[in-house]
């Protein structure tokens, strides 16, 4: 019987990939991109002032609404904390993935991914409450700052218009210091599988060919580690585009665009807006992922 | 000068001796094969003289200088490596300047000789194309080009031809000879393969569980095998010991004796005098082609392999010879006593 059952299904290769494949295919097309269809939908509708009501009629005045220099500035400020939260990711994770992949032995190695990774296993809601008494006015930091003697360091920095605030807590780099801490582990793991990828031949290779180890580094296990990168990038920039639970507990009164889109839908009731809204981050993701692309982000994943 | 000379060389990798006391040295451009099983050695020895990896004890010198604890970049060989480690991300002209672009060698004069090594190894025109766009054989080639560029004094090869199919190997071992010739670089070649080692080399090192059992030129190692591990793996060999070695000879010794050698002769005929002579039966006869393997079991006991060329006979011939009786000679010159 079971023979009967295997062999039907092996002279049936089409019905076995419709099968296996139909089911999550039909999940992404119906719920994602039907959501996805639904949100262009809404962001073509407007909300009329007066009543409140939303008139479900084709127009671009939402949109129009967009334009307006104070949400531009939203998209502004939201797209630099990503590009910076990106960078700053890259670059604390790059040695320690350099040193994960290459140096450390079967063991260790086993050890730091499990220490890379615990933080995803508690609840990020938790992580972010974490941070905020961590950075609050009377928290930890603060007082170990003043233990050091630095406290009018950080004053000075937080007195700086556009990173400061009356505490970390309350200021956009306490922000950009949790989306870098939570982002983190999506910017190792991709960099140190990639370099797990660069054979060992090749830099036995270099050096055999004369290269000392910097030069080594930089002609090839950079670039063949890059396309890691740029993979571990797409998460970092498009996971910091979208929240709006860090600016929500952290940060001052300045909007970013998750924070907005969640504003506009909730207690402003303006559907179509936090529609249009959302359209901005998934219109800047798809440039940087053609780009991505480019870089052959695709090829490390 | 020796290009190489290794001075007691032991590398332990915890308790296995990978290299164990091995002593050797290799002339000044000549084709040298260390040649052996998997885990014999043969390896380890040649990453020791690239310098990835460092000697326990004991001392390697590059003509004459000691580079047991030098680093890859500072010593004067070059690898061509069995997986070939072409550059993925660069294009076969880059791969091949590598060397000399990491030595800041000018660009134009860069351009001029990595032309000049496209076409010692006849790939003139794929400068531009990438690794992955060229078949086993070109990368091959490429591999080659990017070590030779160097000029370096000693060229290692690392089972090099093991990933192409027969056809092309063959082919790449004259290659490879010729240019070895033309360019006059020392070349240290590891492999498995004994056919290959006889083809190419002037010399031979035979490997087993890291010490070095012979080195020689190919005929020597053939036709004089020091023991039976050497004339086992060289080739295919009749080792003969005990009983039926002291019957043969009148001697107590163990010998070994290649197929090739033994006359398979009628039972009427009488052996030369310098000729030793065994009675037997044919117990199987293997047709294939361009010769003929029988295997004779002695009258008093033990086996030998005989193989005959079908020069005259066919398949049909030689079948018939299954359960005849035979008398087994071969010249007394021809058998190698093994020690021990």
């Amino acid at each position: 019987m079971l023979q009967k059952i295997s062999s039907y299904f092996y002279l049936r290769p089409k019905l076995v990939l419709w099968l296996t494949l139909g089911p999550p295919l039909a999940y992404m097309i119906i719920v994602y991109l039907g959501s996805l269809f639904n949100l262009l939908i809404n962001s073509f509708y407007h909300l009329e002032p007066f009543s409140g009501l939303i008139v479900r009629e084709f127009t671009l005045d939402t949109y129009a609404r967009i334009l307006e220099p104070a949400n531009l500035e939203i998209f502004a400020r939201t797209t630099v904390m990503a590009i910076t939260v990106t960078i700053v990711d890259a670059l604390i994770a790059f040695p320690l993935s350099y040193y994960i992949a290459r140096f450390a032995s079967p063991k260790l190695k086993t050890w730091l991914i499990i220490a890379v990774t615990l933080p995803l296993w508690s609840s990020y809601l938790v992580r972010v409450y974490a941070w905020k008494l961590i950075l609050a006015k009377e928290g930890i930091l603060s007082w170990f700052i003043n233990l050091l003697g630095l406290s009018g360091a950080l004053d000075a920095i937080l007195s700086i218009p556009a990173i400061g605030g009356s505490s970390l807590a309350l200021s956009p780099l306490g922000m950009f210091i949790v989306f870098a801490y939570i982002w983190l582990p999506y910017m190792i793991i991709p960099i140190q599988t990639a370099l797990e990828r660069v054979p060992h031949s090749l830099v036995e290779a270099a050096g055999d060919l004369g290269a000392k180890p910097l030069q080594t580094f930089r002609t090839v296990i950079f670039p063949l580690a890059f396309p890691g990168v740029v993979a571990g990038s797409i998460f970092t920039f498009s996971l910091t585009l979208g929240d709006f639970i860090i600016p929500l507990s952290l940060g001052n009164s300045k909007f970013f665009v998750g924070q907005a889109v969640y504003s506009y839908q909730g207690t402003a009731g303006d559907i179509p807006l936090a529609a249009a809204m959302t359209m901005g981050p998934v219109i800047i993701m798809v440039i940087y992922l053609l780009i991505a692309r480019r870089l052959g982000a695709f090829d490390a994943l | 000068m020796p290009a190489i000379k290794f001075e007691n060389v032991s590398r332990h990798f915890g308790d296995v001796k990978a290299v164990d006391q091995a002593g050797l040295e290799i002339r000044d451009g000549e084709f040298f094969s260390m040649l052996g099983p998997s885990g014999s050695g043969k390896t380890t020895c040649l990453r020791m003289i690239a310098g990835f990896d460092r000697p326990t004890s004991g001392h390697i010198y590059l003509y004459g200088k000691d580079v047991s604890s030098l680093p890859p970049y500072e010593r004067d060989v070059n690898t061509v490596f069995q997986d070939y480690a072409l550059f993925p991300h660069m294009t076969v002209a880059d791969n091949i300047g590598y060397g000399l672009m990491v030595k800041k060698v000018a660009k134009p004069e860069r351009g001029k000789r990595v032309d000049e090594m496209l076409e010692l190894v006849q790939l003139s025109g794929f400068g531009g194309r990438k690794p992955s766009q060229l078949s086993g054989g070109q990368r091959q080639r490429v591999a080659l080009a990017r070590a030779l560029i160097n000029h370096p004094k000693v060229l290692l090869l690392d089972e090099p031809l093991g990933a192409l199919d027969l056809k092309l190997r063959q082919q790449m071992q004259v290659e490879l000879k010729m240019i070895q010739k033309r360019v006059g670089i020392t070349f240290i070649f590891v492999t498995h393969d004994q056919e290959e080692a006889l083809t190419m080399s002037d010399r031979i090192a035979l490997f087993n569980n890291g010490k070095i059992e012979q080195i020689g030129s190919p005929a020597e190692i053939y036709e004089h095998p020091k023991s039976a591990f050497v004339a086992g793996f060289v080739g295919t060999s009749n080792l003969v010991s005990g009983d039926v070695a002291k019957r043969i000879t009148g001697l107590d010794v163990t010998f070994s004796v290649r197929p090739e050698k033994i006359h398979l002769g009628s039972v009427n005929e009488k052996p030369p005098a310098e000729d030793y002579s065994s009675d037997g039966t044919i117990r199987d006869v293997v047709y294939l082609g361009l010769y003929t393997r029988y295997l004779v079991e002695l009258d008093g006991g033990g086996d030998l392999v005989v193989v005959e060329q079908n020069l005259k006979s066919t398949s049909m011939d030689v079948l018939k010879n299954k359960g005849q009786r035979t008398r087994l000679h071969w010249n007394k010159e021809h058998i190698s006593k093994m020690a021990g």
